[in-house]
């Protein structure tokens, strides 16, 4: 019964955010487009360093689409569903919160249906593309535990980083006027995940791996699949324990915005 | 004349005046330089120590020097005009004894004024006392640099302005603006830089008004280019200027045909 009721509610959420965005025909289709474009102009960095050494990290060019590809893929997925998250700022700032909070459906539910994106699939869409493509031009043994990295990482990559969407949701009630604070680790974290990981200073390495485990979400799990060893603190057999790293993001997750819920004041807005 | 400086003060403290806002971005505009200077030195060492004339220490500096100017250059989302016309409230700005362009250029140039030392000078120390810079081989380079550096302000502003007064023609612009804001990076040297492009990549991207907005005013306050060599860049910058000035000024005069204001 009450299960029907809370259905029903997301249900005139999702729809009507839906048809909303297709009101604008010619905006949705450059939305969808600039989406696309976002995951396109990111690989260009890698062609155009890639065009000036034959081996970037120790992996060649479509090695290296491999790990930017299956990053890509987690972020975009993540992106979709708790991009959202990012709007909390501006709603703490306008007094919009209180009208979520009133509603019988927990806040985190509602962000994320207030207003999915239908575009955001257009990245998703563009790196899976690049996936299959390097994925069929790259030399692999097909083996069941290949099959199940490429099947389960950008899950347990999209995983990974909506926990870190969620982390900064959670901690934006903290922070206000420093939102911008959480970029560092949530975009930071897209950007460094779909670089070789070898590339990055050790400190670097060690705080996207061990701290935001943007690693993980593609570097280590590409590593297994091509066969190749880790650079120092980044062992590949970490790839493995991907669900581990995901369970742990989404524990801090809970936690942070758990916190940031009970320390929010509303203002009467 | 007083009313612009005004507009230009106005603008300067209204930047200054979220504290916390400055640190968090500095912040994280260094974690991403640190990212940068990572992939671009891997990629140096793998080449043997050099990739376009630009050597670890080079592209240290190309890297910090562009951390701090991504935010008084702008190359974020921008669409404060845009929304104006989408409120109607442009009907008021237009009927204002204040020139529109020649007023939100002023803005944005006090805008600019602020927030190059404020969110362009942390990163700038970050980068020099963790992986050093290197300091161009002349005096002349800070002069020229921070001239060419308004130049590439004002040519972001005369594109950014453009792009704003779509909203004349359509009401919803996030999607021209959202590709116009992804396209520009790479066009105009924020990842890599131009210079590492391939041959007739480069040469499409030249004759682009972008890397004038960006990659330019690096070359010039970083010394890579110097003396004589600067003062063509700059001028180049000045002609881009002028002509995309113009080409607003016109797509203006278009936009301000359509208006029709309903009621006040």
């Amino acid at each position: 019964m009450a299960d029907a009721t809370v259905w029903t509610g997301y249900r005139t959420l999702v729809g009507s955010r839906i048809r909303s965005q297709l009101a604008y025909r010619t905006s949705f289709v450059l939305l969808t487009l600039t989406s696309a474009a976002v995951g396109i102009v990111e690989l260009t960095e890698l062609y155009v360093i890639l065009h000036n050494v034959p081996v970037f990290g120790g992996l060649d060019f479509t090695q290296a689409s491999v790990v930017f590809a299956l990053a890509n893929l987690g972020f975009s997925l993540a992106d979709v569903v708790f991009g959202q998250l990012d709007s909390i700022p501006t709603l703490l700032r306008a007094g919009q919160l209180e009208a979520l909070l009133v509603r019988p459906l927990p806040l985190m539910g509602q962000l994320i249906t207030n207003d999915i994106q239908l575009r955001r699939f257009g990245r998703a869409l563009v790196a899976l593309v690049i996936l299959i493509i390097a994925m069929a031009n790259v030399a692999v043994a097909w083996t069941p535990s290949v099959i199940y990295l490429v099947i389960t990482t950008p899950i347990f990559g999209a995983m990974i980083y909506g926990g870190l969407f969620a982390v900064a949701g959670g901690l934006q009630f903290f922070l206000i006027d420093g939102a911008e604070f959480t970029s560092s680790f949530v975009y930071g974290s897209s950007y460094a995940g779909e670089l070789p990981g070898s590339v990055l200073t050790l400190p670097l390495r060690v705080a996207f791996t061990f701290v935001a485990p943007a690693t993980i979400t593609a570097y280590a799990p590409a590593l297994l699949i091509l066969e190749l060893p880790g650079p120092a603190l980044l062992p590949a057999w970490l790839g493995w324990l991907a669900p581990i790293f995901a369970a742990t993001t989404w524990l801090l997750a809970s936690l942070a915005w758990r916190a940031g819920i009970r320390r929010f004041t509303g203002a009467g807005g | 004349m007083r009313a612009y400086a005004e507009l230009a003060r106005g603008e300067f403290r209204r930047y200054s005046s979220y504290r916390l806002a400055i640190l968090a971005g500095v912040f994280t505009n260094s974690v991403f330089g640190f990212i940068r200077v990572s992939v671009l030195s891997a990629a140096i060492a793998t080449a043997g120590g050099s990739i376009a004339a630009y050597s670890a220490r080079e592209v240290s500096t190309y890297v910090w020097l562009g951390q701090a100017l991504l935010a008084p250059i702008a190359l974020f989302v921008w669409t404060d005009i845009a929304d104006r016309v989408k409120t109607g409230e442009i009907a008021v700005d237009l009927s204002r004894p204040v020139d529109l362009q020649l007023g939100w250029w002023l803005r944005d140039l006090g805008r600019a004024a602020f927030v190059f030392p404020a969110r362009g000078l942390p990163p700038l120390l970050v980068g020099a006392l963790t992986v050093g810079l290197a300091l161009p081989r002349s005096w002349t380079a800070l002069p020229l640099g921070l001239l060419s550096v308004t130049l590439g302000i004002s040519i972001s502003f005369a594109l950014r302005f453009m792009i704003n007064l779509i909203a004349f023609w359509t009401l919803d612009i996030r999607g021209f603006v959202g590709l116009y804001f992804v396209l520009i990076g790479p066009l105009c040297g924020l990842f890599v830089p131009v210079h590492m492009f391939p041959e007739s990549l480069r040469a499409v991207i030249n004759v682009l008004p972008f890397p004038w907005m960006f990659q330019a005013p690096i070359d010039v306050l970083s010394g890579r280019v110097l003396n004589w060599d600067a003062l063509h860049v700059i001028v180049i910058q000045a002609a881009w200027l002028v002509v995309l000035l113009v080409l607003g000024r016109m797509v203006l005069w278009r936009a301000t045909l359509r208006l029709v204001v309903q009621g006040g």
